[in-house]
């Protein structure tokens, strides 16, 4: 077994101009650094503001295997604190979220803390005086997530006191979360529905490449695709189709239209594929919905947004974002073969029901754990995961339109089908994998 | 089949014996098979997510798709077992009958094998040829757990 640790030059040696090392997806060694590392550097998707409407709301969140808590203070701030008692470590809350009332009070020796963390009181009081207790970490209450940022309700921390500010990070990316939020014609959104949430026995970032894999719908999906065509057969293209039939015959769509719809990498892994249109630009139009849009943006404006229906925006490494319909995934990784992925779903205010009704219809058809969709795709990411510990060839080939050109860019536009949008990622993986964690 | 009281044991033995077709026609043109994401506590199906939420034209879908050959997660192919206590009926008129019937259901594939538990809650409507399901709901004990891939129905 290669050790990685303390060999920076063999991590970096694991991606290639044009290919990829199966010790990405397999090594335990390399998950553990990914989390000291990758995870703790970066700014990573932690939930969003409308979980916790009123003070004292938490919601409980595993971050780079940290337990984390998102909590809203009594000023509408949204702070985040460790999970864990500064006495002898036992989590503070064990529910996924609920509200604490005005302090937290852990339940094992019924030390308490304001809801910044901030101590504010312990019992048997007189047996700490004469004590280091105040001087030491376990006097001075919860620990803190320094850096936070609540980016129109998108809530991202960066565990490490180290790493790029949030803006620098993101870039022009964060549009993406914009033209989400600016489909509301009120500005406002909120998570609603509840999430589905998956197991899947294979390495995250095989998930998130084939967020950019446009190559694949057609052989991995034409099981579900040619059954839905089969059933929709008959009906003349005008006809109008149920949402379910809207939603899932696009991904019978061929190369060419893939191929056409484009797509832009940036700086740090983030990509906007369907930067010209997607499986989702043909959604049947709402005139009500238009009119509100225009009374709220203006006419241009109003276009404009609507207009931007990009397939998938990568915000790297934790979160992919859908503007219409307004649903995000949410990549969780637990170990090196096996990672969490969430399906939200948003309401977003002022918009008519529909809208809300397209992102859970979407995500159950697309994401469910009872997905047709996802099936086949599930089963070939667990079968990559097996099939790279084959003898012979340890490299995952992301050669399509590889260019030496775009070694020396940051920003490139280019089209649907180029594996840059995947390359792009593991590129900005090596970068982060080689700055050392912060102690 | 005249006794609702057998509709379920019967149902289930059509899905673990993988009569797709057949255990399609046991649902009513407006039929829906229906999995809440909030099992038993959810109210309807548009307020809140589902695991599944499917009518007629979806079903057949997976079902069509389950025959197709480039279905590839079906290689190796899934198999149920539904194993029910028998259910009780909960209401029953001339037309209609609703029955709950708690069950574990086991689906394996290859070397491995989910377990659920939960209880079904079958809405059947009496027609000429037969009971027909008008909704069957599917409550999962803890269906907001993240779930590994349900090929097959519960």
């Amino acid at each position: 077994m290669t050790s990685y640790r303390h060999y920076p030059e063999r991590v970096a040696a694991l991606v290639q101009h044009d290919r990829v090392h199966r010790d990405l997806y397999l090594s335990e060694e390399i998950f553990a650094l990914e989390q000291e590392r990758l995870f703790a550097n970066s700014w990573v998707f932690l939930g969003h503001a409308s979980q916790v409407p009123e003070p004292g709301d938490f919601v409980a969140q595993d971050i780079a295997g940290r337990p984390l808590l998102m909590v809203r203070q009594p000023d509408g701030a949204v702070h985040v604190l460790y999970n864990r008692c500064a006495h002898k470590g036992t989590q503070l809350v064990t529910d996924e979220s609920g509200n604490t009332g005005r302090f937290f009070r852990c339940p094992y020796h019924a030390w308490t803390y304001k809801l910044d963390g901030a101590p504010l009181g312990v019992p048997l009081k007189n047996g700490y005086e004469g004590t280091q207790l105040k001087a030491c970490e376990s006097g001075q209450g919860l620990s803190v997530v320094r850096h936070v940022k609540v980016y129109r309700d998108f809530v991202f921390v960066r565990l490490s006191d180290t790493g790029p500010s949030f803006d620098d990070y993101f870039g022009e990316v964060l549009g993406a979360i914009d033209n989400m939020v600016d489909r509301s014609p009120e500005g406002n959104l909120t998570v609603s529905g509840g999430v589905l949430r998956n197991i899947v026995h294979c390495n995250w970032k095989m998930y998130l490449e084939n967020i950019n894999d446009t190559v694949h719908p057609m052989s991995t999906h034409e099981s579900a695709t040619k059954a839905a065509e089969a059933l929709w057969e008959g009906h003349a293209p005008t006809d109008p189709k149920p949402m379910a039939m809207e939603q899932i015959l696009p991904f019978g769509s061929g190369y060419e239209f893939f191929d056409k719809m484009g797509g832009r990498v940036f700086a740090n892994g983030h990509s906007v594929l369907g930067v010209n249109f997607s499986i989702h630009s043909n959604y049947a139009q709402l005139p009500e919905y238009e009119a509100a849009m225009q009374a709220a943006h203006g006419i241009g404006r109003a276009t404009e947004i609507l207009q931007r229906s990009p397939q998938n925006s990568v915000l790297y490494p934790s979160l992919s974002v859908k503007g219409s319909p307004q649903a995000i995934r949410v990549i969780r990784p637990l170990a090196a073969g096996r990672t969490l992925i969430e399906a939200w779903s948003f309401r977003a205010a002022g918009a008519p029901a529909l809208l809300f009704e397209r992102a859970m219809s979407y995500n159950r058809l697309v994401f469910s754990p009872m997905s047709v969709v996802a099936h086949d795709d599930v089963h070939l990411f667990e079968s990559i995961q097996q099939g790279l510990r084959a003898g012979g060839n340890e490299w995952v080939s992301l050669h399509r339109n590889f260019d030496a050109a775009e070694l020396a860019q940051s920003t490139i536009t280019t089209n649907g089908t180029n594996e840059l949008l995947m390359r792009n990622q593991f590129r900005a993986w090596a970068k982060s994998m080689s700055v050392e964690a912060a102690p | 089949m005249t006794v609702p009281r057998d509709f379920a044991a019967h149902e289930a033995a059509l899905l673990d014996e993988r009569r797709f077709d057949d255990w399609l026609a046991l649902f009513a043109d407006d039929g829906h098979y229906w999995v809440p994401l909030l099992g038993a506590a959810q109210a309807d199906p548009f307020s809140h997510n589902s695991l599944a939420y499917e009518d007629r034209l979806l079903l057949q879908l997976r079902v069509e798709r389950l025959k197709s050959p480039r279905a590839h997660s079906q290689h190796p192919a899934s198999h149920s077992q539904h194993v029910l206590q028998p259910s009780r009926i909960e209401h029953e008129n001339a037309d209609e009958a609703r029955l709950r019937t708690p069950f574990l259901y086991v689906e394996a594939r290859g070397e491995s094998q989910i377990l659920l538990s939960g209880t079904a809650r079958h809405h059947l409507v009496r027609t000429p040829a037969g009971w027909r399901i008008r909704e069957k709901r599917i409550d999962l004990l803890n269906a907001t757990r993240a779930l590994p891939a349900i090929q097959l129905f519960i």
